[in-house]
């Protein structure tokens, strides 16, 4: 088998210049903060410290709190009226608060202060503080800043903003140093060590990843530093790279066979791996990646997927859905769409593919419920409504913490579309007797039954 | 500026939605940034609606603060408006759209919209969700009922003769704590002792229905958290009296029945006596002896924690330890109760302040909320939840109130279920050490010995949290004035029998008998003299 996918004639083009519908109305959308909830899993010795009104800390709760059993490495610095009124010197206030959180927790690395709304509204300047504090906590403890505000991010924008603060911080590699390759983006631990030994495999190295798993393991970054993205909404964090002398190797995203297979052949290029090399590394993990696909790809192929916005993922897992599994894409909305970083993305995506960006829910309720897709990608606030509606769903923040990323996931990928469905089917379905024939699923359904079944 | 980890309440405008989404031909457009959305899941998630709460949010960009967030608004009141055609809207702030002061009142006005607008001012630097949901409710009765205000100094018309009392049902919101069905309970209770129910509300009631609302003989208020301020109102405006007696344990049923005849001016006597209550006969059953004297520590909204102490103690025999609540509005009230158990009441939303008070009164039960059975848990102690803040097992599928008949059988069953069986515990105390059935093992009945380590020890467990108390309270014994005398080894063995709940403060007691006594080295003799020295 070839080492690069063609990419057929009559698709080359793809969406690079389709037109977008960009919608500004309600969004039913997180703001950044809520990165928080893998970021400080992510990084282990690190502290997210938000310093913002209560409903900052009912959100970050709220999204978390179902899922968090030990005493979170996040919290928030209320802001009262004391301090709004001038009574308190917010700044002497802050200090108290992080010094308490300190000897509370001794074991922390790197405590990040992270803006919000309100924060940025009354200009706290966060980035002050934290040097002021870094001063004073170090060798201990460095502090750094970033805006997680829904006035300045949504979502996944928060990691972007978190990973921007950081890069001015890595060491320098210098100029002479060999080339290295950097994996930018959150990906689960699982993810990260398959990738870990691919690169390996190819002989790729120096291998770092960014964010690390300690705060103590940054990475160098240099005029020889190549980086992938493994997220696609890292727009600043790209640009401080860049401005740190690192070049951004241009790929589509690692998701599903074909996204990995080409992600990985990026870095294979700029590293000089040869063909045959690179053939032989990848090419077991992409047949068990064909060959999870291949079931999901009965239950799936002609079904009729529409993307409400939430991760900027949207387009690469579009792209995945379609190309991969013969999904048609009734909509592909997304928060924010970065034309370059999503520009072999876009190439992919099939022609004549609706693209939205930002969002007025309301009117795409109207225009989901008029497409009548037979699946919703949806945030936690709209998946109920739209199932009560008679539709079935998929919660998208699901897509954001679940390892999907690589060859070995790309069935687990696939995975969490096929379940929503399977399991309508399943509650549809009258309990199979041997007695009583009319009780078993007739026809195309039982077909798809035990297709999904075996999936 | 207060460091939280996790907070008991809300923003005040989750209250004021929680309120709008009870009712159901209100609208709210709220003025906030994006990300405030986040509320919503508490709804379509936790509580499991099937509906999008009725909520607007304009949600304004960093890029429109400098231009028009005003037009903004407008914008959205509008399109709501002419998108949703309520009965009436509520506009209102989040705490970002408070501090750029936009005056959604004033802009909602301004657009002359054909149903009543309620402005909301709810600070949020200042209040939380429950005083939010508590106003926001009080304000909707008023602007709406406040047409139907009889004339100051008229008197009430007497209930003709042969009808039947009616009374509203003030309080329950969505997203409360077994509202739904505490209504239900309540509602079945009044209709059987002769009492109709005219409006429920918030929860189910449409903007004509608080129109009428003064139409009723009385009110019920299940929860003063939100409804005790509209309750007051419409006794100043209407006349109508409100009960005071909250119905959460069987006892305090059988009053809130007195009550309610009372102001229905009936004879529930005779119902009332032919009620059979399981939970009290169970409590009396030779079986719950076990019960007796179980050191117990609750937490919650004012309402559920003064309830849950009262029905521990005079309906479970427990002994209540510690008593408090995160809301503040009624700290008179919980410190009050507090008294009838010698004991000064919690009041904080801090919870690292309640984890440090829970390590330190070492409790056998917790009954609390979500945070406190995460406290619990860490703790290795028991704990059933009694109050919001809500999770999304606290909207079970079956019928599970906490208030009436029914709702006292569901504590009775709710708050015992996690303990030790009596006997199981007596056979723990005599024959120790035994490998499958130790102290450290969960009770049987809740899976066995899965789950705790079995190595760790009790002292152990406690002591980890100890830093923890150290940095919040000052009031903990200080290990600090004093290095306590060492522990023989067969002292030390003894210790080890006696039942682990109680062995921390015994280590404790031994070690200040011993300070005061001089004694150079514990040994078995100063344990049991400590032992009969504090059971004097």
């Amino acid at each position: 088998m070839n080492g690069v996918i063609p990419i057929r004639a009559e698709l080359s083009e793809g969406c690079s210049d389709a037109p977008v519908l960009r919608e500004r109305g309600q969004r039913e959308v997180f703001c950044g903060l809520t990165g928080i909830i893998w970021l400080h899993r992510k990084i282990q010795d690190a502290f997210f410290l938000v310093v913002g009104s209560r409903t900052c800390a009912h959100l970050i709760q709220s999204a978390a709190g179902v899922m968090i059993f030990a005493e979170p490495r996040f919290a928030t610095a209320i802001i009262d009226e004391r301090d709004l009124a001038g009574l308190a010197d917010v700044n002497t206030e802050l200090d108290r608060v992080v010094t308490r959180l300190l000897e509370r927790r001794p074991e922390i690395k790197l405590l990040f202060l992270v803006g919000s709304c309100p924060s940025e509204v009354i200009k706290l300047d966060l980035a002050r503080a934290a040097l002021r504090l870094s001063g004073r906590f170090t060798p201990d403890v460095r502090v750094l800043s970033y805006s997680g505000s829904g006035i300045e991010t949504t979502f996944t924008q928060g990691e972007d903003a978190c990973l921007a603060a950081l890069v001015p911080n890595l060491p320098i590699a210098p100029a002479e140093a060999p080339a290295a390759l950097m994996i930018v983006g959150t990906l689960a631990d699982v993810v990260e060590d398959q990738f870990r030994r691919l690169f390996a495999q190819m002989g790729i190295g120096p291998l770092h990843f960014f964010p690390p798993r300690r705060a103590g393991a940054m990475p160098a970054v240099g005029p020889n530093t190549r980086f992938l993205l493994a997220q696609p909404f890292l727009a600043d964090t790209s640009r401080v790279l860049e401005a740190r002398g690192a070049r951004r190797l241009a790929a589509p995203f690692p998701l599903g066979a074909e996204g990995t297979t080409l992600w990985l052949q990026a870095a294979a290029t700029a590293f000089g791996v040869d063909p045959a090399t690179f053939e032989a590394c990848v090419a077991p993990a992409r047949e068990r990646a064909h060959a999870a696909l291949a079931r999901h790809r009965t239950t799936l192929a002609g079904k009729r997927v529409f993307f409400f916005p939430d991760s900027q993922l949207e387009v690469p897992i579009a792209r995945f859905l379609a190309r991969e599994l013969g999904m048609q894409l009734a909509e592909v909305g997304s928060p924010y769409l970065h034309r370059q970083h999503l520009a072999e993305e876009l190439a992919l995506l099939p022609r004549g593919t609706v693209l939205s960006e930002g969002q007025h829910v309301e009117n795409q309720l109207d225009r989901c419920r008029a497409a009548q897709p037979d699946i919703v990608v949806c945030g936690l606030g709209l998946a109920n409504p739209l199932e009560a509606e008679g539709m079935t769903t998929k919660w998208s923040i699901e897509l954001v913490f679940t390892p999907i990323q690589g060859f070995e996931q790309a069935g687990d990928l696939a995975g969490l579309f096929t379940r929503p469905l399977l399991r309508r089917l399943k509650l549809a379905m009258p309990v199979r007797s041997a007695s009583s024939a009319q009780d078993a699923p007739i026809g195309q359904d039982r077909a798809l039954f035990s297709a999904l079944e075996q999936a | 500026m207060q460091l939280t980890l996790w907070t008991y309440e809300g923003p005040p405008h989750v209250g004021a939605m929680r309120v709008a989404t009870a009712l159901t031909d209100v609208h709210y457009v709220l003025h906030a940034p994006q990300g405030d959305t986040y509320a919503d899941l508490l709804f379509t998630m936790i509580e499991r609606l099937p509906r999008r709460p009725p909520v607007t949010y304009t949600t304004f960009q960093a890029r429109d603060l400098g231009g028009d967030t005003a037009e903004l608004f407008k914008n959205a009141a509008r399109d709501a408006y002419e998108r949703f055609k309520p009965k009436a809207m509520m506009v209102g702030a989040s705490c970002t759209a408070e501090l750029i002061q936009d005056d959604p009142g004033g802009l909602a006005k301004a657009l002359n919209l054909p149903v009543p607008v309620v402005a909301l001012e709810l600070p949020s630097y200042q209040r939380k969700e429950n005083w939010g949901a508590s106003e926001t409710f009080y304000q909707m009765v008023r602007a709406l009922a406040g047409p139907n205000v009889p004339a100051p100094g008229s008197k009430r018309a007497p209930r003709e003769i042969g009808t039947r009392p009616r009374c509203n049902i003030l309080g329950p919101t969505a997203l409360g704590f077994r509202h739904r069905d505490d209504v239900t309970e309540i509602t079945r209770l009044l209709e059987q002792i002769g009492v109709d129910v005219h409006t429920v509300a918030p929860l189910g009631a449409c903007a004509d229905d608080l129109a009428h609302l003064g139409e009723a003989d009385f009110n019920v208020v299940l929860y003063p958290e939100v409804g005790a301020l509209a309750a007051s109102w419409l006794l100043r405006s209407f006349g109508q009296p409100a009960t005071k007696t909250i119905p959460i344990g069987a006892a305090a049923t059988r009053e809130f029945v007195a009550e309610v005849a009372q102001l229905a001016g009936i004879d529930a006597a005779e119902t009332l006596a032919a009620i059979e209550s399981r939970s009290t006969w169970y409590a009396r059953s030779v079986d719950s002896t076990y019960l007796t004297g179980k050191r117990v520590f609750v937490f919650g909204d004012a309402t559920h924690a003064v309830a849950a102490a009262r029905v521990a103690a005079t309906e479970l025999g427990f002994t209540v330890v510690g008593l408090g609540t995160y809301s503040r509005e009624f700290a008179r009230e919980v410190r009050e109760a507090a008294k009838l158990y010698d004991i000064e009441a919690l009041i904080t939303d801090d919870y690292l302040e309640v984890e440090a008070r829970v390590v330190e009164l070492q409790p056998e039960l917790v009954l609390g909320t979500q945070m406190e059975r995460h406290i619990a848990k860490r703790l290795g102690v028991p704990c059933a939840v009694i109050s919001a803040p809500v999770h999304v097992q606290d909207f079970p599928a079956r019928y599970s109130p906490q208030m009436g008949f029914e709702g006292a059988n569901v504590l009775f069953d709710t708050w015992v279920h996690p303990l030790m069986m009596g006997l199981e515990e007596h056979l723990i105390g005599m024959f120790r050490g035994d490998f499958e059935f130790h102290e450290d093992a969960a009770p049987s009945h809740l899976g066995g010995h899965t789950g705790i380590p079995a190595a760790a020890d009790a002292a152990a467990r406690i002591q980890a949290p100890a830093a923890v108390a150290a940095l919040v309270t000052d009031h903990h014994v200080s290990p600090a004035a004093t290095t306590p005398a060492p522990w023989a080894p067969d002292a030390e063995k003894e210790l080890r029998k006696i039942p682990f709940f109680v062995r921390g403060k015994a280590r404790r007691n031994t070690e200040a008998y011993a300070q005061d006594h001089r004694v150079s080295m514990i040994t078995v003799e100063t344990l049991y003299d400590a032992k009969a020295h504090f059971s004097r």
